[in-house]
């Protein structure tokens, strides 16, 4: 008896939506990164399953899982970078300041 | 009596991923939230080896925990220091994260249920070789995925040399 695998997605689901809240509610940009994290996290998850249980014979999902975590791992590297740079500059990383970038 | 104890195991990895995925986007300690991204990639990677996705759950250990957490903490220690990282959400602002969360999860989960699948063809303890993905990520014929890595090299070349610029001292 495997398990059905409505239960992944359904795991998934609920990792991409505390995603979105977070990525809605909070106001410091790592938290938002961290919420980001999550969702592509959730995405990869699915990818995998649907490879598994409803095309096991082909490589499509397994191969997406791994490009996707390789550009998530570039992006994040690149938004950590710009992060830093804007705490340099107005010494705090509170979304609702960054007008002050403008000038 | 293995598939029992497999069950199981995922129900264990399903707990933990939902109740810490909860927790990194509730916790107002950003070093917490950092901690429990971690036990949430970890469940993923887990899910991959119970997937037999063997090679995937070990790249997803090796770059997320290995790297983007490691990264993670240490932007946070840099830009927080340890005593002032507590933040209030706005009421108004939770408010519209929870109805957009909760409105997206009511449209994905009745699609997700009313919605029928192909039957499922899961052949337990298939696995994909070494030299499959090896063969697969350097050849050039159909469903074979060169053009792809090589794009992702330039992207990820593109990155180091973005992040070299954007992060440097002036």
């Amino acid at each position: 008896m495997e398990i059905p695998f409505i239960y992944y997605l359904i795991v998934s689901g609920v990792m991409f939506f505390a995603g979105v809240y977070g990525f809605i509610a909070r106001r410091n940009m790592l938290a938002i990164l961290i919420s980001l994290e999550l969702m592509l996290n959730a995405v990869d998850i699915n990818f995998a399953v649907f490879n598994r249980y409803l095309y096991p014979g082909a490589m499509e999902g397994f191969f997406f899982t791994l490009f996707a975590i390789a550009i998530a791992a570039a992006e994040t590297a690149i938004a950590i970078a710009i992060i830093i740079n804007i705490y340099r500059n107005i010494k705090n990383i509170k979304s609702d300041n960054l007008d002050k970038m403008k000038n | 009596m293995e598939n029992i104890g497999n069950e199981v195991i995922f129900y264990i990895i399903a707990a933990v991923m939902l109740i810490f995925s909860v927790m990194t986007v509730t916790t107002k300690h950003l070093l917490r939230s950092a901690t429990y991204l971690l036990f949430v990639l970890f469940g993923t990677a887990a899910l991959y080896f119970q997937l037999d996705y063997h090679f995937l759950g070990a790249v997803q250990v090796a770059v997320y925990a290995g790297g983007i957490v490691v990264l993670f903490v240490f932007s946070i220690l840099l830009t927080q220091g340890l005593g002032q990282n507590k933040e209030k959400i706005k009421s108004s602002k939770l408010v519209l994260a929870l109805s957009a969360a909760i409105l997206g999860a009511v449209v994905c989960g009745y699609s997700l249920f009313t919605h029928i699948f192909p039957a499922s063809r899961y052949a337990m303890g298939e696995e994909i070789t070494m030299k499959t993905v090896g063969q697969v990520l350097l050849g050039s014929e159909r469903y074979q995925y060169v053009l792809p890595f090589e794009l992702i090299s330039v992207l990820l070349l593109a990155c180091i040399i973005g992040g070299i610029m954007i992060a440097r001292k002036r």
